[in-house]
């Protein structure tokens, strides 16, 4: 199922009450969710990804704005109506009931025609259980089992229902570092199977890239750009996207064009731009740097650091901003002297981006 | 080995304090209490007792006063417990349902527990006493529905009840909601909200998620509930005097202490044989709860 939201905005009244002003959580969103695919709303804390989850849900109405699925105006119909499951950051699995009860929870709720027979329940229960396989801990209380396990129930029960839509809040937030890649290759194959269309929020870039079809990136209820990772990756729209996709990110230098040449300090890094002479933010992606004896970016080198895979050389420039060290990642075959002094190095073009100084938007001119 | 029976000598000396209170204020007199109930016709003046046996015990227990007073007791347990717990229930749920003037609500459920017993019966005696002035507020109420009015006070068996029911419930109530509120406001908001996701309507999501979740509580008044009910004593005399007897609205402590200082006082025996009663009905009963409670109450944990 296709999701559109036009024009979507959530103001909240500002907790202090003596303040008349409001929170704007989510501010005019124009997104259009491809049917079938697994979206990740990616943005730093508090930038209302939460919110712009509950308004697709149903939790919260939106202030202006419509949501349609597919072509159906859901914008005033309470959640139980959209054929939403939605999985929370706690998972918010009944403490009492068993993993079966739980799980049949969403079922019983059914009235009317929909109304389902027992053995009906019990076998869409142990279909979910075996879409994420836990049937083998079906009468434990969520208690008894592990954060994986909890989330993986919590999906089941999200999905027990067949909703159109699968909402992640956080999914894997609550679970530690091992866990966590486990469980995100889990919610891609339950996905894959499912061909659900999922939206899942997080604040965690490398989660979202890596098993998303497409992100969404927002800041301050701002969406500030959406499309396949490697896209947004590689080409993104302003500094905020830059700095936010990738790790370790993306160094920023402040920096000028003169003569349609890019200059860092004294050091040409970019000949045959067509703009103007400006100040502008030079970005530089880790993986943009080769290692030259006559590159064009002198740095002074702090740090060799051997990954075994690649080599991060941690280096200092006057003219960089936002972080103290450059970063540079080489391949590890690069043979490199590890004495102080400088280093120097040649800029891949592709891996180079130029933004305006204010508006902080990116500016054409490289290829 | 010597250097262990050291430590241990050290810990009973660090418990020792602790130890001689309770064994004085809570040991002795217990033990005390029930080789009383078991000395027939004990003196408090001569310190003597004419036998030891089960005499007191069989006395109590043929006194008409005595079952009157069981009897009395049981009511008001069997009525007022479920009664005062399901109200207060009640009165917490819609507190936590409403936003405006939440606080003043809160308070106002709450100031009976903060005003004195005897206050509080005396309010209740202007309501429901009839007197040669006046019939009382509820008569009069009942006047106006075209009832007859009844004397509650000095009235009927079941009109004195009625009102010893109503006063118990409304002592009590003001503290089970406050332990109710703050039980239900435990519960975490994401369960309400995953089950409206799910299509559960408002019923079914109290008595699935919101009555479970807080049934530790539940339990705990029904226990207290229970045992606070069966040693009333005050509540009675604040409505119906110090003679309860006469009232014929006598309770088992209210026998306890007549044994001992009422104008028919002065038997301690039997005074130790009834309050010995009442503590094993207790415990029966709240043994009773216990194994119930272990078997449906469910603890609510995880998150």
């Amino acid at each position: 199922m296709k999701v559109v939201l036009e024009h979507l905005t959530k103001r909240f009244p500002n907790r202090n009450k003596k303040i008349h002003t409001e929170v704007v959580a989510v501010s005019d969103f124009n997104v259009e969710i491809p049917d079938g695919l697994l979206v990740g709303l990616l943005g730093p804390s508090g930038c209302g990804k939460s919110t712009a989850l509950n308004l697709i849900c149903g939790l919260e109405t939106p202030t202006e704005g419509k949501i349609f699925f597919d072509s159906d105006d859901v914008t005033d119909l309470p959640p139980e109506k959209r054929g939403v499951g939605m999985v929370f950051q706690n998972y918010a699995l009944y403490p009492h009931l068993t993993v079966r009860k739980n799980i049949m929870f969403p079922l019983q709720n059914f009235k009317g025609e929909d109304k389902l027979t027992k053995e009906q329940m019990n076998e869409r229960v142990m279909q979910a259980a075996k879409l994420v396989q836990i049937e083998e801990l079906m009468d434990r209380k969520p208690s008894e089992m592990s954060g994986g396990q909890q989330q993986r129930v919590a999906i089941a029960r999200a999905l027990v229902k067949m909703p159109r839509l699968l909402l992640l809040d956080e999914p894997l937030s609550n679970l530690d570092a091992r866990l966590r890649l486990q469980t995100r290759e889990e919610i891609r194959r339950i996905q894959t199977e499912t061909h659900i269309t999922t939206v899942f929020v997080t604040h965690d870039q490398e989660e979202a890239m890596s098993i998303s079809d497409f992100i969404i990136v927002m800041k301050d209820g701002v969406l500030h750009q959406m499309g396949k990772p490697q896209d947004v990756y590689d080409r993104p729209a302003n500094l905020f996207v830059a700095k936010f996709l990738g790790t370790p990110p993306i160094n920023v230098f402040a920096g000028e064009v003169k003569k349609g040449d890019v200059y860092i300090g004294a050091d040409c890094i970019y000949r045959g731009t067509k703009l103007e002479d400006r100040e502008v933010w030079v970005g530089i992606r880790p993986e943009g740097f080769i290692l030259k004896k006559d590159g064009a970016l002198t740095c002074d080198l702090k740090a060799v650091e051997v990954m075994g895979r690649d080599t991060s050389i941690v280096c200092e420039n006057e003219a960089l901003t936002g972080q103290p060290t450059v970063r540079a990642i080489i391949p590890a075959e690069t043979p490199i002297e590890t004495k102080g002094g400088n280093v120097r190095f040649d800029i891949k073009p592709a891996k180079l981006y130029l933004f305006d100084k204010q508006t902080e938007e990116v500016l054409e001119g490289i290829q | 080995m010597k250097k262990r029976l050291k430590e241990t000598g050290r810990g009973w000396l660090y418990l020792l304090p602790a130890l001689l209170f309770l064994g004085i204020f809570m040991v002795y007199p217990l033990i005390d209490v029930l080789v009383y109930s078991f000395e027939e016709s004990y003196n408090f003046a001569s310190q003597s007792y004419t036998g030891v046996g089960l005499y007191n015990y069989k006395y109590v227990l043929r006194d008409p006063y005595f079952i009157q007073a069981l009897k009395n007791t049981f009511i008001i347990v069997i009525i007022t417990v479920p009664v005062s717990t399901t109200l207060s229930l009640l009165v917490a749920y819609l507190l936590s349902r409403i936003t405006k003037l939440k606080e003043l609500f809160q308070t106002v459920s709450f100031l009976p527990y903060v005003t004195n017993t005897l206050a509080v019966g005396l309010v209740f005696m202007i309501l429901f006493k009839k007197t040669p002035y006046s019939d009382g507020m509820i008569n009069i109420l009942i006047h106006f529905f075209g009832g007859e009015s009844v004397d509650f006070i000095d009235g009927p068996y079941w009109a004195k009840m009625m009102v010893m029911c109503i006063y118990t419930v409304w002592v009590v109530m003001p503290f089970k909601i406050l332990i109710l509120t703050s039980a239900l406001a435990s519960v975490n908001e994401t369960y309400y909200k995953a089950a409206r996701v799910d299509g559960t309507s408002s019923s079914r999501i109290f008595t699935r998620i919101t009555l479970p979740m807080i049934s530790p509580m539940i339990f705990y008044l029904v226990i207290t509930g229970f045992i606070g009910a069966f040693k009333a004593y005050s509540d009675e005399v604040a409505l119906f005097g110090t003679d309860l007897n006469k009232a014929g609205m006598n309770t088992i402590v209210g026998y306890v202490y007549d044994m001992l200082y009422g104008d028919s006082g002065g038997y301690p025996s039997y005074a130790a044989a009834a309050a010995l009663i009442l503590f094993m009905i207790v415990f029966t009963i709240t043994l009773f709860n216990l194994l119930i409670s272990n078997k449906k109450v469910s603890i609510g944990g995880g998150n």
